[in-house]
Order: structure tokens, then sequence, then C-alpha cells
């Protein structure tokens, strides 16, 4: 593998990972419910995608061919991620979980 | 009888049918066998929960719009990775989105749009179809968003959806 494939690989993991935990870092500091759907669906979609591109990298260079199921993983992530969080607000605005202090609008009555 | 062995979403099959060799890991004659039954048969299933078939779809502005989704999902995500790192607390808004669309996969796109790119979670739609609701972690204003969610994200797809 050359140096500069490695360099790429380390820094996209590097990247990836600082993403994901400031992601998971947001649902502890976050103040209620609402705000904390935004870590794990946001940070972690980028997080994601620079490990998945190391990966495809990786794969490449050692010459097994371009990874086309890190992408598909990708893809599948990016296409459950909005579901599971619709999903997520949607019972919460059921059972009437407040918002914090000093949210504009109300959620909708269910 | 042989009106249950048709296919009732081609595309949805065929991209069943090829993601199914790509996940099998090498072509074979039974990748390809379980593949078309994959293909026949999960299409029949969800049959029932599919919209109808928008009147015409401007398919080759699909790349374009994924694009530029993918790099507001980067450049946003910084801003959203900040205000977490910064001491202040966020402001946030539950924001009613006027939607002009009116197709229902059109809208599940904006939706889904919404929610992928930081700092908006699509919360709810409205039962007519006509109001979104949109929780929004850090909001200036109300009207920003609006206009921001319209200009980059409503406007190309009603271009396609038309």
């Amino acid at each position: 593998m050359s140096p500069f494939a490695e360099y790429a690989i380390s820094a996209l993991l590097l990247f990836g990972g600082a993403f994901t935990l400031i992601g998971a870092f947001g649902l502890a500091r976050l103040p209620d419910f609402y705000t904390r759907l935004h870590g794990p669906t946001k940070a972690t979609t980028v997080g994601v995608g620079a490990i998945m591109l190391s990966s495809v990298i990786y794969f490449s260079a050692i010459g097994e061919g371009i990874g086309i199921s890190e992408i598909l993983i990708t893809v599948f992530l990016l296409m459950t991620a909005p579901v599971s969080a619709n999903m997520l607000a949607k019972a919460a605005m059921h059972i009437g979980v407040k918002a914090m202090e000093g949210t504009e609008g109300k959620p909708w009555e269910q | 009888m042989f009106d249950r062995l048709s296919f009732p979403q081609p595309w949805l099959s065929l991209i069943l049918f090829l993601t199914w060799q790509i996940l099998s890991d090498g072509v074979s004659g039974g990748s390809v066998v379980l593949g078309v039954i994959l293909a026949w048969l999960i299409p029949q299933m969800t049959q029932g929960f599919w919209p109808e078939r928008p009147a015409f779809v401007k398919t080759w502005r699909m790349p374009g719009y994924i694009l530029r989704v993918l790099k507001d999902i980067v450049a946003a995500s910084f801003s959203v990775a900040w205000l977490i790192l910064s001491p202040r607390t966020p402001r946030p808004a539950f924001v009613s989105y006027p939607l002009q669309l009116d197709h229902p996969l059109a809208i599940s796109i904006l939706a889904s749009t919404i929610s992928l790119t930081p700092g908006t979670v699509s919360a709810d739609v409205s039962d007519d179809n006509k109001t979104l609701l949109i929780h929004v972690l850090d909001a200036t204003s109300d009207q920003e968003v609006i206009e921001a969610i319209y200009n980059s994200y409503e406007k190309p797809l009603m271009e396609m959806f038309r």
C-alpha cells in the first residue's frame, strides 16, 4: 500500500471517529428529547461516510476492487436514518414529551 | 393466476435484484435464483404501501440533487458539531413548513432530505399533506428556515415532479 493511501485512510478514520464521538457527546449534552434527535442522525451521517470512504480506499489499495458493499451500507443508512428519526419524533409527540424551555412553536397534538 | 407472476414495480424489482447480486459476494446460479424470487416477492408484498406513481419524473435531475444534499450534509454537520461543543444553549424551534409539493413520493423525499441535513428533523406531516412540522435545532427565525428549505430543496423537487 502506498504511503499516500495510508495517510488518507488514517485521516478519514480519525475524522469519522471524531464526528461520531461528537454525535454521541451531543446525545448527552443537549437538553431535551427533540434536540437529542439531531445528534445521532446528523454528526453520525458524516462520521459513517468518512469511515466508509476509508474502507473503500483500503480495499482498493490492497487490490480487491472497489467495495460496492460499503457504499450500499451507507446508502441503506442514509435511507433509514430519516425514517427512524421521524418515527421517534412522532412517538414523542404522541406521548406528549415536553420540549425544553425557550422552544419556539409547539409540537402537534397527535 | 398468471397476474400473480407479474412485476408491479419493475424498477424496484431491478434494484432489488442488482442489490442482492452485490450483497451476495459474487454472481452465481443460486444468487440469481434467490434474487429473482426476492425481486418478485418484495414488490408483491409491499404493493399496497406504495403511493400511486407520479405523472412525470425528471429522473436525470436526481444525481445533481443528491450531490447537493451530500454537500449540504457535510457543510452543516460542522455547524452542528460546533454547536454541540460550544457551551451556549441552542435555540430550538418547531416550524410549520407550508408544502407546495403535492405528490406523496416527493413529500417523503423532501422530508427525508430535511431529516438528513443537520440541524433539522421533519417530525410530522399534516393529514391533508399541506404542512410539514420541522424541529430546528438552532433557529434564528422561522422565515429564514422556510426560505432556505424552499430554495435549496423544494424548488428542485418541484421541477422534478411536474
